[in-house]
């Protein structure tokens, strides 16, 4: 596993921290040095709340290697309240009661396990908010 | 800028190809399309691929099929657009020699996606994605397809169902196609029983991965003469991108790869979408197929399917779809993918294909191959030479 890497993304997945553009506001998440509306480079973090709700979703039967194990598991396309789409998994509900119009929120759980040895990758998941 | 063409077509069959590595396949579809052609040489030679490294461990493509096909010191490259890789190799076959810097440019598409699991290869094909973000979230291909028809089936409100229109045309003109992997028809019933790979994507919706090489030899337009192949023209050959990750698009159901490449082909060709005589598209998924034929402005948003039943899709009907077979029946050997769609154009055009799959009266085709879930889109427009 390329470590390097997951250390990098650490922000982006515990925190969902993105950019906002300085110059029209934009907001983009995953952060990108040119504002996909402007294209300005001045940009600042920005962290968004994690708080959306479905667009789509799916539950994979076939998975990649790394996910066998897991399988079937749901994956989806949150609109975060920000105005932002992300792709993500579904925790804590199961596949038939995931809905589009769903209100869900953010969530740290392990993606992965890379290998009995390797390291662990966590990251963001969606799951179902529920009424107080 | 001159105007190109087609002058030689190479395939081998679409299969599990277990005793041919990937040079052979790419050198036996290139020197088949040049013995079509009757060329004993080219200025260049352009691979579509692309999973050589991760699937054979080979890269260099260029040199290594340049080499086993004779042509000693010619340029080679490998191009790689993903699914689109085939059809991109094309785009720049057509860029050489209409500037003027070649005068003729072989292209092989080719890949070889069948010597491992299919776990392996699902997670190979994957990396067309944004990897930090989507595939590590452990979406597959096939689930980022099925993220779109989920919300094209809420939006518009079709039942799964009405998507069987698309792969049973495809099985049954992949019948009459010696190269097609899959030659038997398929029923709505069987369709409505396939087994789910991502909800709701079942088996039935999606091409399979398959080993296999095309080739295609392109040409200026003034030098024709000199070959003894067939030639059939060129009127564009273009490219339209997207962002490669599908949640950073404003309205996913809306392929923009697709409306940007058809609006530049559709200009430099000077037709319409009702001239288009048949359409040869890329139907690695049956979403992908209806909403290709709605940004390519031959349905209304959300209308694919009903413009389907109306027109009738058939090689009878009004707009031929993947009269070849298709990705679903002929198979989807993503690098060659774009190739074997522009092989089969080509043949049509030229008349060279079964009697039963024949398009009546044609003069004008559409090929349009896509990579990833809509980042990169080639489409090409060919014509019939009288
Ligand atoms: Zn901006």
């Amino acid at each position: 596993m390329d470590i390097p890497r997951y250390w990098r993304l650490k922000n982006q997945r515990y925190r969902l921290q993105g950019k906002k553009c300085l110059d029209c506001g934009n907001l983009s998440f995953p952060p990108r040095l040119v504002c996909p509306k402007c294209k300005s480079r001045n940009c600042e973090k920005h962290y968004f709340k994690g708080l959306g709700t479905v667009y789509s979703h799916t539950t994979i039967y076939q998975a990649p290697d790394r996910f066998d194990h897991i399988a079937p598991y749901s994956v989806g396309l949150i609109d975060l309240e920000e105005g932002v789409r992300i792709t993500a998994q579904f925790t804590d509900v199961l596949p038939a009661d995931i809905e589009i119009g769903m209100k869900v929120e953010m969530v740290v759980r392990q993606i992965y396990e890379d290998g009995p040895k390797g390291p662990i990758l966590y990251g963001y998941k969606f799951r179902p908010i529920i009424a107080a | 800028m001159r105007k190109v063409a087609i002058i030689g077509l190479g395939q081998t069959p679409v299969r599990e190809h277990w005793e041919s590595n990937l040079r052979d396949l790419a050198v036996t579809a290139l020197r088949d399309a040049m013995d079509d052609a009757g060329v004993e040489t080219v200025d260049g030679v352009c691979v579509g691929n692309m999973l050589s490294g991760a699937l054979s461990e080979q890269e260099h493509l260029g040199s290594l099929v340049v080499d086993y096909a004779g042509l000693d010191g010619v340029e080679g490259m490998k191009i790689e657009a993903a699914c689109g890789s085939g059809a991109a190799a094309i785009r720049m076959a057509v860029k050489a020699v209409s500037s003027g810097l070649m005068d003729t440019v072989g292209v092989v598409g080719v890949e070889k996606l069948t010597e491992y699991s299919g776990k392996f290869s699902t997670a190979a094909l994957a990396t067309a994605a944004d990897a930090d973000y989507e595939t590590t979230m452990g979406l597959s291909f096939v689930g980022i397809n099925a993220l779109l028809m989920r919300r094209y089936l809420h939006e518009y409100k079709f039942n799964k169902s009405d998507f069987s229109v698309f792969p049973v045309n495809a099985h049954k003109n992949s019948v009459h196609n010696p190269n097609a992997m899959f030659r038997y028809e398929i029923t709505d019933a069987q369709y409505a029983k396939s087994k789910l790979i991502a909800d709701p994507i079942n088996l039935l919706d999606s091409s399979p991965i398959a080993d296999g090489a095309a080739a295609v030899i392109v040409c200026a337009m003034e030098n024709v003469s000199q070959f003894k192949g067939k030639p059939v023209s060129i009127l564009a050959c273009e490219v339209g991108t997207d962002t490669l990750a599908l949640d950073n698009r404003q309205d996913p159901l809306w392929l923009k790869g697709v409306e940007r490449s058809v609006k530049k082909a559709y200009y430099l060709a000077d037709i319409k979408p009702k001239d288009v005589d048949f359409f040869e598209l890329h139907d690695a998924f049956s979403i992908i197929t209806a909403l290709s034929l709605e940004a390519s402005g031959f349905a209304e948003k959300g209308q694919a399917i009903k413009f389907a039943n109306k027109t009738d899709i058939s090689v009878k009907g009004g707009l031929p779809l993947t009269t070849g077979g298709g990705l679903k029946g002929r198979g989807h050997p993503v690098g060659a993918t774009g190739v074997y769609q522009v092989v089969e154009a080509a043949k049509q055009l030229r008349g060279d294909v079964a009697k039963e799959v024949q398009v009546e009266n044609n003069n004008i085709a559409m090929t349009q191959n896509i990579g990833g879930s809509g980042a990169t889109v080639i489409t090409t427009i060919l014509k019939r030479i009288v």
